[in-house]
């Protein structure tokens, strides 16, 4: 990269990908969040005015880190009147200091402070859905402008919610003690656990809200890549990122021109993205070498056999219900069965899905899906009044307007059906 | 002479372009392609998937597969092979391979491949290698 092509596109691109790395390190030394985000905001504000002059520095975190970290202690002093540190255009220069930095930053400690970074978002008294909205600023660095775009509320209800969330995170005590092997384990797990919120906020909006919510899925994408260059020997965080790949990878078959939800079976597979169905893939392969199947191994095994099937017919619905019976034993919910159950259909039958999914009623009687799959097996029995009812209960349940539309057709065509018999 | 032209850049910031812009880039490079292409003068090309999707194959005596991309920098890049393998143990199986008949010291880092087009290499200077080969 010469001086002369570094555009404030690059700039950009290169200060997002900076940020949580930047912000982490910048909190272990300051011990307050606030002060870490204003520092690295302003070694942000002086990238931009020396790095178009001086070129990028070689290694742009550690830059970052050591501008931000002497501009708020410039700032420390200036209140106490004492002398300023050199003007970062001379700092760019000096190739030792930035040395020392990376040396530490390969460190054990700068892996830490990372996942402290996303752990503290994931504060116990926080709400999902905050959790996620104080990732996305703190973390990811987007405007509060764009998670309040990506969750449909407005702006300044968002701006209440992060502060709100914000204060209850700088009240915690923040453990800033390395943590021992048990604790790391433990806060991956619920980073992980983070990362796939982010994802599913992204992932469970519909069509017409794909362009504005859609971003989430591609910054999901993006920290469990992170978590993974951290951990690069975690089978569950190659899971994690895996399922994540091959869930996104169909996106752009998902919807149809008028935002309408287009079944898996149904999807223009030469749209899929190939390259994320590869990496994701490639992962799996990594992860199955550990031998210890997680959770999102599973998943992402799941997932995989639908991505690898090039026709829906060509999907091997036995080793999908054999995963799930995997993924039973390991996580046991009500909405694994569910999903097992289409599984099961396939394979055995809609009156062996039928009669596995019967017992779920009682747990998911809130819960659209199973109301959707319910109707659909009865559909197939022809239990056309009892199917009826079913797809009445999941309109009802319906979480976006495409959900809706699209058991609407399932009852348009019995309609039709029942007035041409 | 053949020589390889190694890409380098920060792959966070590639990683976060849109598709639009990855697009546009792809583009730009093509069209340099193009013309070295009409020229047979273009070997293979490839393209990685992240670092992230890599594994490591140290050598030594009992070889071991460590998770991540080849990080020390004391060894330099001197060489690489495009192999089609199944999946991740049959390419290990063949970096085994290599590992057995040059054990020394050294590395090979195993990396997915996202893009791969074999190229145009028919121009006079290609088939002198071939040639070589073929009498090798």
């Amino acid at each position: 990269m010469t001086i002369a092509n570094i555009d404030a596109a690059w700039i950009d691109a290169a200060l997002t990908a900076a940020r949580p790395q930047a912000v982490a390190a910048l909190l272990r030394y300051f011990r307050d969040l606030d002060t870490a985000e204003e520092a690295f905001q302003d070694a942000c504000l002086r990238a931009l005015k020396a790095w178009p002059k001086n070129g990028p520095p070689r290694d742009p975190t550690a830059w970052l880190i050591l501008v931000g970290r002497n501009a708020a202690l410039d700032g420390v002093r200036k209140q106490s009147k004492s002398s300023p540190l050199p003007p970062e255009e001379l700092i760019s220069d000096l190739e030792d200091a930035e040395a020392t930095l990376v040396d530490r930053l390969d460190g054990e400690h700068y892996r830490d402070d990372v996942l402290r970074l996303l752990f503290i978002c994931c504060h116990p008294d926080l709400p999902a859905t905050q959790q996620v909205a104080v990732a996305l600023r703190i973390v990811s660095g987007l405007s509060v402008r764009q998670i309040a775009r990506a969750f449909l509320v407005g702006e300044s209800a968002m701006e209440q919610r992060i502060t709100r969330a914000k204060a209850r995170i700088g009240a915690a005590a923040v453990p800033f003690g390395a943590p021992d092997l048990e604790e790391r384990a433990q806060r991956l797990n619920t980073v992980a656990a983070m990362v796939y919120l982010v994802f599913n906020e992204g992932y469970s909006a519909g069509g017409k809200e794909l362009l504005t919510r859609g971003a989430l899925c591609d910054e999901a994408i993006r920290l469990a890549r992170l978590l993974l260059r951290l951990f690069p020997g975690e089978p569950e965080v190659m899971g994690l990122t895996a399922l994540l790949l091959l869930q996104h990878a169909r996106a752009p078959a998902r919807f149809d021109s008028d935002g309408a939800v287009v079944l898996l079976e149904d999807q223009d597979r030469a749209l899929w993205n190939g390259r994320m169905i590869a990496e994701g893939l490639a992962l799996i392969d990594k992860a199955v070498r550990h031998r210890r199947p997680g959770p999102y191994l599973v998943q992402a095994a799941i997932a995989a056999e639908h991505d690898r099937a090039e026709r829906p017919e060509d999907t091997n619905w036995q080793r999908i219900d054999l995963l799930y019976g995997d993924l039973e034993q390991l996580a046991p919910s009500p909405v694994v069965t569910l999903n097992r159950a289409v599984a099961v259909s396939k394979v055995a039958g809609p009156e062996a899905a039928l009669a596995m999914i019967e017992p779920l009623a009682p747990k998911l009687s809130g819960y659209f899906h199973f109301f959707g799959l319910r109707g659909g097996l009865l559909l197939q029995l022809g239990r056309r009044d009892e199917a009826r009812v079913a797809f009445d209960q999941a309109i009802a349940l319906a979480n976006t307007a495409a959900e809706a539309a699209h058991i609407r057709l399932h009852l348009d065509r019995l309609m039709k059906e029942g007035a041409g018999g | 002479m053949l020589y390889a032209i190694l890409c380098y850049n920060f792959e966070d910031v590639v990683g976060a372009w849109s598709p639009a812009e990855d697009a546009a880039v792809m583009a730009r490079l093509g069209a340099v392609e193009a013309g070295l292409a009409a020229a047979e003068r273009l070997g293979a090309t490839a393209r990685l998937l992240p670092t992230t999707a890599a594994v490591t194959l140290r050598k030594g005596r009992e070889p071991l597969v460590i998770d991540g991309p080849f990080a020390e920098t004391k060894e330099q890049l001197l060489g690489f092979y495009v192999v089609d393998c199944g999946d991740l143990e049959a390419a290990i199986a063949v970096a085994r391979d290599l590992a057995a008949a040059n054990p020394d010291r050294g590395a090979y880092e195993i990396r997915p491949l996202a893009v791969y087009r074999p190229g145009h290499l028919t121009g006079a200077r290609a088939r002198r290698v071939h040639r070589r080969r073929a009498g090798a």
